[in-house]
């Protein structure tokens, strides 16, 4: 027959375990630590073809994750993909900042790499970047490759 | 009921019918308990008296009839009124039904910390009090697995009559005991009611015992009352059935056989 | 012949009338009821916290070390079939999410009904067959209140810490066997499993699972110790019919809540 006292150290015991465990899930496996959505501004990007691009997947400049995917959406009028970023408040570009879709690895997750350009004016929340270059197609890579190897075979003919 | 001097009556069972599903149970049953005294119901197992107590008790609703404790009708009481009347009663169920993951000492403090606000000090000495008068003051802190049976119904009596009830109902408190808890059983019955001022009825198929306990006598069979009177009444009773009860005779109204096909048939029978 | 099939079919039929669809309009009932007399369970929290006991930390050994061998086999299983993709590094991103969307909230519940919800049962189911509880009704004590309701938010209490402590176990027992003894990148190990694991949308979904079959579990236990016929058999019937109902409910509602969870990220 536990006392009182006992049954409210265990159950204490418990709970603070039980909240560290979800402590632990929150901050050392899941991202909750990074980028909480009140210190980043948006900013939007078109591409012909986003490739493999998902929601949450990093956005780096020079190697460093900057910031996270946000949103995909399609552009009905210009036939585009619109990418919505969020980048983290800390970190400024410039207007004329280029964005790809990179391929981490040979065939590893897709993710979104700035570059900056040398505009003395930086992007607000809301800009759009300018100047994009869409995600290489593994097919269209292949069929480039063969219609090439095709051509070369007719001209050496 | 014209044969004991009517101080009032404290429970009347006036035209009761009840069935459990189809089956019905007690049929047209008539009934007083005087204010003051120890009323036995007795009877064969299945005649009906458990569900009589519980109807009493208005753990069941009769289908006809009125049941009335203290001039209340309970089986037309709201929720809060019979939340109040059934703190002043006191069940005492077969086996005790202590609640097995307490103490002995905080089964009889229950219902004193549900339903007073008294401060523990106050408690304590008032649980010690009731164990005190059914001799088991010193068995405060063990639990109801460390009890025997005799123990264990003399906690719950403790527990029972822990907030002074007008009312206390014994189901079957002598069943399964040796003969010295059985006699510590009945006098504390008998002490019970006259030193709390309260009424007893208690519902039992040892004969023995309620004779020489209890001031008046409800002999019921097959859901009706067959028979009531003064202990004396009974053991002088004519009727075969109560003479077969009392006297423990294997056979008479109740037979010994089952109802089965002739002997002779069934023996040489393929 | 027809008459035959006709006359199974029927009775089929009343069975499952009777015996489902009646007792599922019981169960909710008493549902209701239990949520309607909680009030006892948290002005007087100590009973509540005494059923956290019984349910949650009587339940941490199984937990842990359920969640531990999970979490190992997971990391030998998962690094067998990725290291023939050269992914192997991905390995804490298999483990993490395997457990924390799915295999935590489930075996972790599954564990909880066979452990807790069968205790509750036959407690109640005792209770009942020993006439504690009619003793209570006849001192003007709910028991409802008194004796169920804490259990039930003893149950629905702990589940959502149990699920979070497997999934840690597991996490844990995955890095073990991964890192330690296999010889993952630790660094890529983490950092891949921090990429991939959202907050929102799998810790916070999986708590809600845990949470939702946390309800399940408790309210099936409580109900079929409530209802359980007063004897030896009837009270291990209910025990029984405790552990089946609630581990088919669980797989069951982790089908559903997974289908409106994670509809394809």
């Amino acid at each position: 027959m536990m006392t009182r006292k006992e049954l409210d150290l265990w159950v204490g015991i418990f709970a603070a375990i039980g909240i560290g465990a979800m402590l632990f899930l929150s901050l050392k496996v899941a991202n909750l630590a990074t980028f909480t959505n009140s210190d980043s501004y948006q900013i939007k990007a078109k591409f012909d073809n986003i490739g493999g691009l998902k929601v949450r997947a990093p956005v780096k400049s020079a190697g460093v994750v900057v910031g996270r995917v946000g949103e995909i959406t399609f552009d009905n009028q210009t036939f585009e993909a619109v990418v919505t970023m969020n980048i983290g408040a800390k970190y400024e570009f410039p207007k004329d900042t280029s964005a790809k879709i990179l391929t981490s690895g040979l065939l590893g997750e897709q993710y979104i790499g700035l570059t900056p350009g040398g505009d003395s004016v930086n992007l607000k929340s809301g800009d759009t970047i300018k100047l994009t270059q869409s995600a290489v197609v593994l097919e269209n890579l292949i069929g480039q490759f063969l219609y090439n190897k095709a051509a070369e075979g007719d001209a050496k003919k | 009921m014209r044969d004991i001097v009517a101080t009032g009556n404290l429970v009347e069972v006036e035209s009761v019918n009840f069935s459990y599903d189809r089956l019905q149970v007690l049929k047209n049953i008539n009934l007083v308990v005087p204010k003051g005294k120890v009323v036995a119901i007795m009877g064969l197992s299945g005649c009906g008296k458990t569900t009589l107590l519980r109807l009493i008790g208005a753990a069941l609703v009769p289908d006809e009839g009125e049941i009335r404790v203290a001039g209340r009708a309970v089986n037309r009481l709201g929720d809060e009124e019979l939340f109040a009347l059934r703190r002043k009663m006191g069940m005492l169920f077969q086996f005790g039904a202590l609640f097995t993951d307490m103490s002995s000492f905080d089964n009889v403090a229950f219902p004193l910390r549900e339903h007073t606000r008294m401060p523990e000090p106050l408690i304590r000495d008032l649980v010690l009090m009731k164990l005190h008068a059914v001799g088991l003051r010193g068995a405060a802190q063990l639990t109801p697995a460390e009890l025997s049976g005799g123990m264990a119904r003399r906690v719950a009596l403790a527990r029972t009559i822990a907030l002074d009830p007008m009312l206390v109902m014994y189901d079957e408190p002598f069943t399964g005991l040796d003969p010295i808890s059985l006699g510590v059983i009945s006098q504390l019955i008998r002490k019970l009611n006259d030193s709390l001022g309260a009424t007893s009825i208690v519902v039992t198929h040892d004969v023995a015992e309620a004779l020489e306990l209890v001031d008046y006598v409800y002999y019921m069979s097959d859901g009706k009352v067959e028979f009531h009177g003064l202990p004396e009444q009974v053991r002088a009773a004519g009727l075969p059935s109560l003479h077969q009860f009392v006297y423990g005779e294997p056979d008479g109204p109740v037979p010994f056989h089952y109802p089965a096909a002739e002997y002779g048939q069934d023996l040489l029978a393929r | 012949m027809t008459a035959r099939v006709l006359e199974l079919l029927r009775a089929l039929g009343g069975r499952l009338i009777n015996n489902w669809v009646w007792r599922l309009g019981f169960a909710t009932r008493f549902l209701w009821l239990t949520l309607k007399e909680s009030g006892t369970s948290f002005r007087r929290f100590h009973l509540t916290i005494r059923e956290i006991y019984f349910a949650g930390v009587l339940s941490l050994i199984i937990i842990l070390v359920s969640g531990l061998f999970v979490g190992m086999v997971l990391g030998l299983q998962g690094y067998d079939t990725l290291v023939r993709y050269g992914s192997s590094e991905a390995l804490g991103v298999l483990v993490s999410l395997s457990l924390v969307r799915e295999l935590g909230p489930v075996v972790a519940g599954l564990l909880f009904a066979s452990r807790a919800g069968s205790a509750i049962t036959a407690e109640i189911g005792l209770m009942k067959a020993t006439e504690q509880l009619s003793a209570m009704e006849m001192m003007a004590v709910d028991p409802i209140a008194r004796v169920v309701a804490p259990r039930f938010w003893g149950g629905v209490i702990s589940m959502p810490l149990l699920a979070a402590l497997f999934s840690a176990m597991g996490v844990f027992g995955g890095y073990l066997v991964g890192v330690r003894l296999i010889g993952v990148d630790e660094g890529s190990f983490w950092s891949q499993m921090q990429a991939a694991v959202d907050f929102r949308e799998d810790i916070v979904n999986g708590v809600i699972k845990s949470l939702v079959f946390g309800v399940a579990v408790t309210w099936i236990a409580v109900f079929e110790g409530y209802d359980a016929p007063p004897t030896a058999e009837g009270v291990s019937g209910a025990t029984t019919r405790t552990v089946v109902t609630s581990s088919l409910a669980i797989l069951a509602l982790d089908f559903v809540l997974t289908a409106l969870m994670f509809r394809g990220t």
